[in-house]
This record gives C-alpha cells, sequence and structure tokens, in this order.
C-alpha cells in the first residue's frame, strides 16, 4: 500500500517535472564563425552564409532565422537560391551538392535538406573532370548548370538532380565552335563563371579560366559568341540590357564587351586598371547595376595595388563622380546589392558585403553612403569578448535610458530601416526586457537586447578613458585626407588588436533598479559607475586596496597596475565611473558584487577579497587570503607555454583520431569490430609515445591557488544568533573555505558620515577542499533570497525571516546545506563522488510551469566540465534533470556559459557566436517565422523569353504553387495560434523544431 | 516479566556467577548461560552494576588456565561465558589507566560493531606503554584493507585505503588504456583505466594491494566503464579520504582462492573466518616499525552503510571568537540517529588529522558519551537478563 502510493508520488514528480523542465538549443546570436559562402535570393528578401564547418544559416527581417548544418564536416563554398523557389543549393568542399528548403510546418517554416548529389563523370575520368567551380541556378527553376574544374558544363534537374546527360556542354563542342586561335592549343582552364543572359534566358555565359568565355544556346545546343579575353578570368557580369558583359581579371583590370549584334566575335569596348600604373591584385567579382537617371553603379571587389595596399581588403564602388574604397578590416568573402522596386530590379538600395568577421551594410540612397546597422549577425568579438553578464527583467525606465545613451552613440548609422525583409517573424514579443552585457579585451562593456531572437546592441561603455594607456586619444579614424587615390574609406567596427589587455573586463555587475553598475578588469581595477542622462565632466579617485595586508615574503611578477588620468574627464551620457578601486597587486580581479541599497561594492582576486562603501569612497575592509606556500599566487599570470604545447599535440592527435573514425560508415558488425580494435591499438600505440598519466592525491592546503577568491555574497541573514538578522558577506575560495563577516551599517540618515564596519564571525573549511563556487542563503521556506532592491521595488515577496534561514555552499564538487546560525551540516550532494563531473558554472532561477501559471520553482543551473547541464532543485539539493550541452572538449565555451534567472543561458560556440539554450518549459526565446514565395509570377513584370519545350511545365507549377501558399497564408493566423496553445497544454512535446531529452 | 527472572536461581547449572572486580570494588550478579546476550549489553550491564556509567573500561576474565584474557565483542564474551565454571571472574581497568601487558593474548577486533573498539582503536593510546613489546591491534589503524571478497569475482579486488589521518601521500597515478572483454561478437578491446606507477613510500604502494598496470574498475562503487580519465581522477579524489577502488589485478597469481579455508598467501582465507587468522598473521609488532612498515590488513565486509557514515566529513567551523569545532551532523528528520551504538571510525581517526585545530579528547567525549548513554537505556528498557 505504502509503496503503491510512493510510486504515485514519484510518477506525479516526474510529470511537474516534464512540466518545468524541457531542453532545447534556440538560436545562436552573433556573426558565424569562418563564413566561407554568401547568398542572396531577391525574390524572398533572405540571405544565406555558409560556413567552414558546414553551416548554413538564413536571414531574412529581423526575427527571420533559421540554420541547418550539413552531416559533412565540409566547408559550404557556394550557396544560390533557386530563383523564384524556396529552395536553395549548396555546393561543399568535398563537391556534393545539397538541395535545402524552407518547409512550413504548423505554420512555421523550417530549413530542411531534401536532396544531395554529386557528379559523377564517366568511368575512368580523372577528378577533375566533375569537380564543380562553378554553379548557375537558372531562372526557369529547374536547371541546374555546373561547370567544372575540366572545363564541362553539366546540366542537371531540379529538384531531384537528374542528370540530362544529352545536354551537357562538353569542353569539345565548346573548343570545336570557336576559332582555332581559342580553342584548340592550350586548355581553356577550368569554369569560372556562369551566367544566364538577364532578357534571354537561353543563352548562357561559359567563362573559362584562361580568359575565354563563350555564349552558348542552350536549345540549339551550339555556341552563340565568343569573347576573346586573354587575361586570367575572375568573374563576369552581365548588364541587366543583356548589351554588355563586363569581365574582371587577375591583373586588375576589368573590361566591357559588347554582345548584342549579330557578329560572332564580340569586341572589346573598354579596358580600364581602376587603381592602375603599377601592378595590381586581382579584381574578382564586378557587379553593375543601372540606375533609373543618371549613370550605372559599379562595384570592384579588390584590384587595389599590389605593392602598396595589396594588404588591404577593399570594395569600390563607383558612381558618376563619387568613388569609394570601403576598407574593411577582415577578407572579403561575397558581396551582393539590394535593389528596390516590388522585383528588385530598381535603384541600387543597398550594398551588403559579407567580410570573414563581420555583415556591413551600405545605404547606396544616403548621402555618404552611411552603414546600416544590423539587427542580427553582429560582431559580437569586435573585439574579444572576455566575460559576461545577463539581468533578467529590466525595469522600463532604465531600459529606456540606455537606449538613448545608446541612441546618442549612433548618430554616424544610416537612418533607413533594415533592407532585408524576406519573411514574417511569427514569434511572440518577449514577455519581459532582457540584458546581455559582455565585457571585451579592449575596456569595453556592450550591452545587448537580449529579450527576444535578435541580440540587438544597445549601448556601448568604455573604461579606457579613465586611465591613461599607450595608445594616442587623437588616432582617429579621419586619416582619410582629400585626394588621396585610392579613396579609402574605413567600414566595420571589428578591431581585434587590444591597446592594453589590463584593460580587459573580467567581471560585471549591474544593478538593475538603481542603474548602478560594477566592472572590474584584468589589472586588479574596480570601477562603479552611475547612469547619468547628461555628458559630465569629473575626475575619477583611486582608492588603493593592498590585499597582501604585509604578507611577506612575496613577489608581483605580472603587470603594473593602470595609470589613473589625474586631469578631469569628459564622460558622454550613459554610465559614468565615479569611484575607483585598484587592487594591490594588481592581479585580475576573480569575484565582485554590488549591493547598491547597502552601497558596497566586494571584490576579490587570488590574494584576497576587500569590501568597498562607495559613499564614502573608502575600503570597509581588506582580507589576505594568502597562503603563505602559495608560491604561485604571488608570481603573477601563469606561464601558459606548456600547457599550450601540450594541448595542441592533443588536439592534432584528436583530429587524426576523428579523421579515421569519420572514413566509412557502413560496415558489418564484425567488421567493425574489427576496425574499432585496431583504431584502439593505433591509440594505445600513441599513447605508449606519451602516456597521459593523473595523479591521485587529496587536496592539501599548500596546493597553489587556495586564496583566490571564486565566489562573494552579501545577505541579510542570521549569521551569529537566531533573533536578529543583520547585513553579512560571503566569501568561497579556491582551497574550500568560506569566511563570514558581519556588517553593521549606520542608519540612513548617517550613512554619508558613520562608517562601515565588518567583524569577522565564521569560517568554514570544507574538508573536500575543492574550490567553492557559489553560496547563497534560503530563507524560511527555502527560497533564495531576493535581490538588494527587489523587495523595495515590490517585484519579489519579502524573505521569511521567521522560520530559520539555511546556507548552501556550492563547491565543484558538491551542494551542500548548512543550519543558520549555527553551522551544521544538513544536507548535501555530491556530485563529483558519483559521476566524475565538477561545477563549472552555477545560476539560480526560477521554473515557470506550462500547465498552470502560478506554480514554479526555484532550482539552480548548473554546468558541469563535461559539458552536462543539471537542474538541482531549491531547497532540497537534489538532481532533478540532466541533459548533454556543450562538448566536454570545448573549454571555453563551457567557461563562457551565463545562465539567466529564468532558465535560460548562454554560452560561446565561437568567439563571435552565443549559442542561446533553454532549461525552462516555460521560458523558450527561439525564431518561429514563416517564408513564402512571393505570389506575383516573375514573367508578368519583366519580359522574358520563354524557353520552348521543356521548361514551360515548371513556370506553371511554380503559379498552381504560389496558388497554394496563398490559401497556406489565409489560414495561416489561427493555425498558429492553435498551435502555440497545444505547445503549451502539452509542454514541450509539441514544440517544432526542438529536441526534447529526457534522462 | 522482569520480576521472573530476579527471582535468584544461582545454583543452577543454566546460570553463570559472575564476580566482577574494579579497583578495590567487587561486584557479583549472575547471568543466563543459555541467554548471554550480546557484549554491549554486558558491557553497559557491568557500567550499571559498578555505578560507572562514564568510566571507559577493559574488560578481563581470567580462563581456565588463570589467563587474563580480554572481552571486547561479542566473540570472546559469549567464549567467556561458556567456559565459566560457574565463576566467571572479571576484572576491569580504567582503560587510560590499563595495564596491556598483563594481558595473554587477544583476537583482532571486528571494530564496527563495537563501541569499545572504536574508542580502543585511538592511536595515542599507548602513551602508557610498557617499553617492550607486543602491542595489541588497537594500537594500530587499519590503513587499507580488502572488503567484499564474499561477493566479487575471484579475479577482482576492492581494496579500501584510509587516508584519514596519514601524512603520507595517496600515492599512485592513473592512466588510459585497453582491456579485453568478451562480447556476443567475440573478444573487444575496450578503453579501461589502469594504474600507471605508484608513488615511492606513498600509501598506495605500502600496502601491496595494488600495483602498476591493474586495471580500475570502480571507485566507490561506481563502474569506470565509460568515464574519461579525467573523471576517474576527479572521482578518485573526491573520494580521497576514504577511497574504495575495485581492481582486476595485473598480477592473478596471489588472488583469494575462495575454496581453501585459510591458504598462507599475502591475502588469507574467506571473509567470513580470515579476521583471526589476519590478527594472528599481524598481531606482533612493536607498534611503531608495525605502522611506518607493515600495514594491518582487515579483511572484513564492505557495508554500504559505513561508507555513509564516512561520508559524513566534518568540516571545521571557526566561530568569530576563534574556537574550532568539527561540524557536528544536525539531527534532521531524513537522518535520525541510530539507536544502537554505531561504529564510527572516522571520528578519532580524523582528530589526528585535526590534531593541531581540534582537541581530539574533547571531540570524542563529546560523541562517545551520549552513544554509552543511549545504549545503557535501551539496556534497561529490554533487560530480560539482568539478575542481581
Amino acid at each position: 500500500m505504502k509503496r503503491f502510493r510512493r510510486h504515485g508520488q514519484e510518477s506525479q514528480r516526474e510529470r511537474i517535472k516534464q512540466e518545468l523542465y524541457g531542453f532545447n538549443k534556440t538560436v545562436e546570436h552573433g556573426f558565424p564563425h569562418q563564413p566561407s559562402a554568401l547568398g542572396f535570393s531577391p525574390g524572398l528578401q533572405l540571405l544565406a552564409i555558409g560556413t567552414r564547418s558546414g553551416a548554413i544559416k538564413l536571414y531574412g527581417g529581423p526575427g527571420v532565422e533559421f540554420m541547418g548544418l550539413h552531416d559533412e564536416n565540409a566547408a559550404v563554398t557556394q550557396v544560390h537560391f533557386l530563383p523564384h523557389q524556396v529552395e536553395l543549393v549548396t555546393l561543399l568542399d568535398d563537391n556534393s551538392l545539397h538541395m535545402w528548403t524552407l518547409r512550413a510546418h504548423h505554420g512555421v517554416s523550417e530549413l530542411l535538406e531534401i536532396g544531395r548529389f554529386t557528379l559523377t563523370g564517366p568511368p575512368g575520368a580523372p577528378p577533375s573532370v566533375t569537380r564543380v567551380t562553378a554553379v548557375l541556378a537558372h531562372s526557369s527553376g529547374d536547371l541546374l548548370l555546373l561547370g567544372t574544374e575540366g572545363g564541362h558544363v553539366f546540366i542537371v534537374k531540379v529538384p531531384g538532380f537528374r542528370e540530362l546527360e544529352e545536354r551537357n556542354i562538353s569542353l569539345e563542342k565548346v573548343t570545336n565552335s570557336v576559332p582555332e586561335e581559342y580553342g584548340g592549343r592550350r586548355s581553356l582552364e577550368h569554369v569560372e563563371s556562369l551566367q544566364e543572359n538577364p532578357v534571354n534566358p537561353r543563352q548562357v555565359l561559359i567563362g573559362y579560366g584562361r580568359g575565354l568565355m563563350v555564349i552558348w544556346d542552350l536549345d540549339s545546343q551550339s555556341a552563340v559568341k565568343h569573347i576573346p579575353a586573354t587575361q586570367q578570368l575572375e568573374s563576369v557580369w552581365w548588364t541587366e540590357d543583356g548589351g554588355h558583359v563586363l569581365s574582371s581579371h587577375s591583373d586588375g583590370s576589368y573590361c566591357r564587351w559588347k554582345v548584342a549584334g549579330d557578329d560572332p566575335q564580340s569586341e572589346q569596348e573598354k579596358s580600364e586598371v581602376p587603381y592602375g600604373h603599377f601592378p595590381c591584385k586581382a579584381i574578382s567579382k564586378i557587379i553593375q547595376l543601372p540606375t533609373e537617371q543618371g549613370p550605372p553603379f559599379l562595384f570592384l571587389s579588390g584590384g587595389m595595388p599590389r605593392a602598396s595596399y595589396g594588404d588591404r581588403h577593399c570594395i569600390s564602388v563607383i558612381h558618376s563622380k563619387t568613388h569609394v574604397a570601403l576598407d574593411f578590416t577582415s577578407r572579403i568573402i561575397d558581396f551582393f546589392v539590394i535593389r528596390d522596386g516590388p522585383d528588385h530590379t530598381g535603384e541600387p538600395s543597398a550594398l551588403v558585403v559579407l567580410v570573414e568577421e563581420e555583415l556591413v551594410v551600405i545605404d547606396l540612397q544616403t548621402e555618404g553612403w552611411p552603414v546600416i546597422q544590423t539587427p542580427y549577425l553582429v560582431p559580437l568579438h569586435c573585439s574579444a569578448i572576455t566575460c559576461s553578464h545577463h539581468v533578467s527583467a529590466i525595469p522600463l525606465k532604465l531600459w529606456e535610458r540606455v537606449l538613448s545613451a545608446g541612441t546618442l552613440q549612433n548618430t554616424h548609422y544610416s537612418k533607413k530601416p533594415w533592407p532585408m525583409t524576406g519573411g514574417q517573424n511569427l514569434a511572440p514579443d518577449p514577455p519581459q526586457r532582457d540584458l546581455l552585457l559582455t565585457g571585451h579585451e579592449d575596456g569595453t562593456v556592450r550591452f545587448w537586447d537580449a529579450s527576444g531572437v535578435c541580440l540587438y546592441p544597445m549601448y556601448k561603455l568604455s573604461t579606457a578613458g579613465v586611465f591613461l594607456t599607450d595608445s594616442d586619444p587623437n588616432d582617429n579614424l579621419n586619416q582619410g585626407t582629400e585626394g588621396e587615390w585610392p579613396p579609402f574609406r574605413k567600414v566595420g567596427c571589428f578591431d581585434p588588436y587590444s591597446d592594453d589587455p589590463r584593460l580587459g573586463i573580467q567581471k560585471i555587475h549591474l544593478c538593475k533598479y538603481s542603474g548602478y553598475l560594477t566592472v572590474a578588469g584584468t589589472a586588479g581595477q574596480i570601477l562603479v559607475l552611475e547612469l547619468n542622462d547628461e555628458a559630465a565632466e569629473q575626475t575619477v579617485e583611486a582608492t588603493v586596496a593592498d590585499l597582501l595586508q604585509g604578507q611577506e615574503g612575496f613577489r608581483w611578477k605580472g603587470h603594473t597596475r593602470l595609470e589613473v588620468r589625474e586631469e578631469p574627464v569628459t564622460f558622454p551620457p550613459g554610465f559614468q565611473p565615479f569611484a575607483l578601486v585598484q587592487c594591490q597587486p594588481p592581479a585580475v580581479v576573480t569575484a565582485l558584487t554590488l549591493h547598491s541599497e547597502w552601497k558596497l561594492v566586494t571584490f576579490g582576486t587570488s590574494h584576497g577579497f576587500g569590501l568597498y562603501d562607495y559613499q564614502q569612497k573608502n575600503n570597509v575592509l581588506v582580507r589576505c587570503t594568502l597562503n603563505p606556500s602559495d608560491q604561485l599566487a604571488m608570481e603573477g599570470p601563469l606561464s601558459r607555454v606548456k600547457s599550450i604545447k601540450k594541448s595542441l599535440r592533443q588536439s592534432f592527435r584528436r583530429i587524426r583520431r576523428s579523421r579515421v573514425s569519420l572514413r566509412k560508415h557502413h560496415v558489418n558488425n564484425a567488421a567493425k569490430l574489427q576496425q574499432a580494435n585496431a583504431r584502439l591499438e593505433a591509440e594505445l600505440a600513441e599513447m605508449e609515445l606519451a602516456p597521459v598519466q593523473r595523479k591521485i592525491e587529496p587536496r592539501s592546503p599548500d596546493d597553489s591557488f587556495t586564496g583566490l577568491v571564486r565566489t562573494l555574497y552579501f545577505a541579510d541573514t542570521f549569521l551569529s544568533d537566531s533573533s536578529h538578522n543583520t547585513p553579512s558577506l560571503w566569501a568561497g575560495t579556491n582551497g574550500g573555505s568560506v569566511f563570514a563577516y558581519q556588517l553593521r551599517l549606520p542608519p540612513v540618515e548617517r550613512r554619508g558620515e558613520d562608517p562601515v564596519t565588518a567583524h569577522p564571525a565564521k569560517e568554514i573549511q570544507l574538508m573536500h577542499r575543492a574550490p567553492v563556487v557559489g553560496i547563497l542563503v534560503l530563507d524560511g521556506h527555502g527560497s533564495p533570497l531576493p535581490e538588494p532592491l527587489e523587495v523595495a521595488h515590490d517585484l519579489a515577496r519579502s524573505p521569511d525571516m521567521q522560520g530559520s534561514h539555511s546556507l548552501l555552499v556550492i563547491s565543484e564538487e558538491q551542494f551542500k546545506v548548512f543550519t543558520l546560525p549555527k553551522v551544521s551540516s544538513k544536507m548535501k550532494l555530491k556530485l563529483t563522488a558519483i559521476d566524475g563531473s565538477r561545477v563549472r558554472r552555477v545560476g539560480v532561477a526560477w521554473f515557470g510551469s506550462t500547465r498552470t501559471d502560478d506554480y514554479g520553482e526555484s532550482g539552480l543551473t548548473v554546468l558541469t566540465n563535461q559539458g552536462d547541464l543539471h537542474v538541482v532543485s531549491l531547497p532540497g539539493v537534489k538532481l532533478q534533470v540532466q541533459y548533454p550541452c556543450i562538448r566536454r572538449e570545448d573549454v571555453s565555451g563551457i567557461a563562457s556559459c551565463v545562465f539567466t534567472k529564468h532558465g535560460q543561458g548562454f554560452y560561446l560556440i565561437s568567439p563571435s557566436e552565443f549559442e542561446r539554450f533553454s532549461l525552462s518549459a516555460r521560458c523558450v526565446v527561439e525564431p518561429r517565422s514563416l517564408v513564402e514565395v512571393s505570389s506575383e509570377t516573375p514573367s508578368t513584370t519583366q519580359p522574358r523569353a520563354l524557353p520552348d519545350g521543356a521548361s514551360v511545365e515548371p513556370v506553371l507549377q511554380e503559379i498552381q504553387k504560389s496558388l497554394e501558399v496563398d490559401q497556406t497564408v489565409l489560414c495561416r493566423d489561427s493555425f498558429v495560434c492553435v498551435c502555440y496553445r497545444t505547445f503549451l497544454e502539452n509542454g514541450t512535446s509539441a514544440l517544432a523544431g526542438g529536441n526534447v531529452l529526457s534522462n | 516479566m522482569n520480576k521472573h527472572h530476579r527471582v535468584p536461581s544461582n545454583r543452577t547449572l543454566s546460570s553463570v556467577e559472575v564476580k566482577s572486580k574494579f579497583g578495590a570494588e567487587f561486584r557479583r550478579f549472575s547471568l543466563d548461560r543459555s541467554k548471554p546476550g550480546r557484549f554491549d549489553e554486558f558491557y553497559g550491564l557491568l557500567q550499571h552494576v559498578h555505578r560507572i556509567p562514564n568510566v571507559d573500561l577493559l574488560v578481563g576474565y581470567a580462563d581456565v588456565h588463570g589467563d587474563l584474557l580480554p572481552i571486547n565483542n561479542n566473540d570472546n564474551y559469549h567464549k567467556a561465558i561458556s567456559v565459566a565454571s560457574p565463576l566467571l571472574r572479571l576484572f576491569l581497568q580504567r582503560k587510560e589507566e590499563a595495564d596491556y601487558s598483563a594481558f595473554g593474548t587477544d583476537s583482532l577486533t571486528r571494530p564496527k560493531k563495537t563501541v569499545l573498539a572504536a574508542v580502543l582503536l585511538r592511536p595515542d593510546a599507548n602513551r602508557k606503554k610498557p617499553p617492550v613489546i607486543i602491542s595489541l591491534p588497537r594500537d594500530f589503524r587499519p590503513v587499507s584493507s580488502i572488503i567484499d571478497v564474499d561477493i566479487l569475482p575471484e579475479t577482482h579486488r576492492r581494496v579500501r585505503l584510509y587516508k584519514h589521518g596519514q601524512e603520507k601521500p595517496l600515492g599512485f597515478y592513473i592512466r588510459d588504456g585497453s582491456s579485453v572483454r568478451v562480447t556476443p561478437q567475440g573478444l573487444e578491446k575496450v578503453p579501461g583505466i589502469f594504474i600507471s606507477r605508484m608513488v615511492p613510500g606513498g600509501l598506495a604502494e605500502s600496502t601491496g594491494l595494488l600495483a602498476v598496470n591493474d586495471e580500475v574498475l570502480e571507485v566507490n562503487g561506481i563502474e569506470v566503464q565509460g568515464k574519461s580519465l579525467d573523471q576517474v581522477t576527479d572521482m578518485m579524489i573526491a573520494n580521497s579520504h576514504n577511497l574504495i577502488v575495485t581492481v582486476k589485478p595485473a598480477n592473478q597469481r596471489n588472488n583469494i582462492i575462495r575454496s581453501s579455508g585459510g591458504g598462507g598467501g599475502a591475502a588469507s582465507g574467506s571473509s567470513g573466518r580470515s579476521s583471526d587468522s589476519g590478527a594472528s598473521f599481524y598481531g606482533y609488532f612493536t607498534p611503531g616499525a608495525a605502522i611506518v612498515t607493515t600495514p594491518a590488513h582487515i579483511i572484513q565486509n564492505f557495508h554500504p552503510e559505513e561508507l555513509e557514515s564516512d561520508e559524513d566529513d566534518e568540516d571545521l567551523v571557526i566561530e568569530a571568537d576563534g574556537e574550532a569545532l568539527p561540524i557536528p551532523r544536525a539531527a534532521s528528520a531524513s537522518c535520525s540517529m541510530p539507536s544502537l551504538p554505531r561504529y564510527e571510525p572516522h571520528l578519532n581517526l580524523r582528530s589526528t588529522a585535526n590534531g593541531d585545530l581540534a582537541s581530539s579528547t574533547g571531540s570524542l567525549s563529546t560523541v562517545s558519551t551520549p552513544d554509552r548513554g543511549l545504549e545503557g537505556r535501551s539496556l534497561e528498557e529490554d533487560g530480560t537478563l539482568i539478575t542481581l
């Protein structure tokens, strides 16, 4: 009987867990790492980016995002949308072609791979024959022309990838149809470019690497014309009227050829080397677009003089008398131009450039061609990210003030709206305003709107102005002088070079109620800032905190303290520093907490911790935590040469291993076993060369960095007796020690004069000596104490002061609950002893139930060194759920993880991308968007000669398809509502595209 | 019920006359020979009749040959009762004043059942040692043991290393490797974790129970299969205060042979009986040398609940006045005090570890006294055998 009841309780608990927790990776914020290809669909108004790791990402209007990943771990080299359809084709480094589509499912589009294809040549042919170098998605929508390294053009019918062998354009056919002097003697080399005649889809231009271009008629299967260029070909552009062809070449020249008329050989109208005289680099891409009145726009990438500017990454835009060489900070991948008008055939409106580290969009219709700020694909890593901090549910007032401070910084951006408008964002409005703050190596803190799918830049704070650094403040970007040639203009904000690494931001804490912010950096500097809507000039006074406290026998070998500017500094509206603490020795700040109600800041380094009163601007407490036998802590940053060497060796080994394992998927069981054995043997042989050993030894108090302060916490609790609660400060160290101080704050009216005092109250030494990563006080109900000022703003229930409080100490190995005020062990959860994983990151979160609005539980969100996410219940410290999230080898990803207060989190999947995940079943932020083909038929506005024969049919199909889509548009809205409700009801099960994992 | 048993029936053979001497005082009482009860009850009874409830005692009796033999567990207690004819003469000594040399022999304790043994295991108990001599097993501290011999396959060995109170390093390294498993598809090589190196003079080496190339199968009861080297390292370090590793020794020649009653090899006999032979084998060494050079191997069964008690590790709290106290376990609903006295070896072992911080006698007495009192109470409540 009893057992049955218990069983019932357990299953009920399981149900509650399902209503509370669910793991999803939802959005990738930021800029894709190592982009390698760019595609654009004018019809869908979507851009596609392929990456070296095989990811394909689609972006439309803000909030419209799709992401796919090729199974092959190969770089995406080309992306082509099929005209007037929702399909796109990708070409990978391994010569495979992949067909993707956006399929509407429950009213939301999903990116799906629907086919793959690898060109097979005749038996015995060398691989170069079928190695694809150029792809043309024919405007008929059902043909794909594939130019290869061998010089052949293969024609494939899509979707389905059916080779039309009889229509292939072999190199022999071409050489036979052009005069002897171009064809016969030497090879024409690979197919460099395939272009369709904009006014006659039957004609395609085949550009060969050696320079020759041939216009081929697909129907008559014969060459119509040839263009006898002699320079190595880089790219070809067929002007919109079909009358001219522009070709760009490897010597930095471009030529214009007249192709109208019946003459089988085109004549050269113009040849120019724009940055001439001295040898130039190749012009890798050329585009020319007409304007309604006046001269056309010409876009060239590259072509710079080799000797003097060969290292610049430039796109030249030439329009009438205006000529600008846009100078990017990283390599140009590709670019395209967005055009106005209902069919996207009007005036060029924006130039979209994908460079290796960012996406830059230039407004071509505003004087001066300003940059348009991107709502997504933001370069998070414009300076390397050193830390991040998330603040949930920002009050509207603070939000608006930060926004307006940010607007003042962004006056140089174009006022025009974001030109990419594809798809519809169906995601519900975010329920609250969330801020993500990232600290950077150059001493800046960036504020991002993290409420929704788009991570939008709000405001940027620079702390470098407080200090004297080597960089000259007058060294700004206005280098461009009149008459300089080429007319460079710097664009983009990616700037990986830091003037002074000591400026790097290591810790951030923002109080969302008071607008006080504290940031701490690499050289032991702690700045306290407040939000000011006006610009102000002020001197920032520095207070030194000597953390050594007379500890003898140590010598700091690390960097020196930052020098503070003595003269007043003008700070723009926004967060302005008013107090500065500098730790001595100037070691990196490892923990930082602000209590805006008590006006106190506490900070810790590897030497100790301190408490600073920012109202009276003095140190209240300085405590040294150093162990006298710990030499390493004193000597400053560790030399990492050895470990880097070792890790490099290991990672090479891993790569080799993974390559071995990638080969051959389909082998039977016995062979598999054999293979696995062989592989293991190979690994073993490798290991015998360099055996990896681990020492088994319990931690001792003499270990290095035991004094490093890992966590700091303010609490109003019962520290010394059970009847009076007092303010307290808690600090946890790397050596498993917890220090508790009782704070005495003067009454409010005397807060400015009477000193704040701190008295040591307790010290706890955890027997297992694992680093303390978190400290938390739970109130009488077992809930975590609210944040400072939270209760004062009526946003949290005041904590229960009647029942007894308890102290939760989270070490890397255990979660341990102690009673207060008498510290005795009450409960614990041992993580490491059970599964060998260690706590890396921990946060407190509130999980709401998907079933009822009013039910929720507090819990700890935990990330382990194995990359697993756990939820641990409070106050019972029981493991609730576990999900694998990050590869355990991805150390920087694990270290970068930051949790939100509502069960979501972010971690870096590359230097430039945050992956957003959700552990909460209720609180999920993910893109929900729909993309449809525009219902207008393409042939109505543009005179296009329909190719006879097989190609009529697909056009009809296309019309039919677009009609069907219209119908889905009509019923879509109601459908989405229904779908969303079922999602709420069924918990995670109906979550589109989400992979729900159970234990 | 009690009434019935209070009726004296000294002359019958079914009862044992007991004459107990403590200092200059004698007490006489009798026990039912057929129902002697347990040693701890008996011990409580002795304290009761001598009215010395809080004194730690060494109990000895004179056997038929006139030798003074100790009573400190159920076995030798029952033995003493059975050989008494009919008078059982007991000699009680204050433990701290005990004259060990008076004892003729002793057997190895099975400590976890006995409160006395827990107390006697104190390493500093040999303060008043006579100059020479054969020391008692209680003067040793276990540093390692082979456990669960009866449930493990013969090819495996489960070794427990007691790190507490040791200045010695644990002292071994582990590495990745591969081992062969039998699978339905045939023999398969699977990755495994192996001991790669022993630190000379370390605890692991000195026990002789672990060796280089032994495969590690479990750590504190959790299989390591599928775990990375780093994970296993962290598990071992997390459990280092009481590490139990199950290994498959590389050298399989020294395995325990279960069929034979008591082999003379390194580790002898089956689990049930072997404690005696182990005792006789290891019992006679000069204390100092014995601790350093030859550890005592106690062969005992591995009880999970014992592990639990060890887990209750003792964080140290320093209050504002600077007094250091080990954290007592809070009486929480989920974990009630056991009604039976239980062996808490970690307490006194730890006290040496923290000898500089916590007063060992202080912590000892505070812990053991309530236990004793509790025990006394339980004795009175169901003391069916007491006849005064």
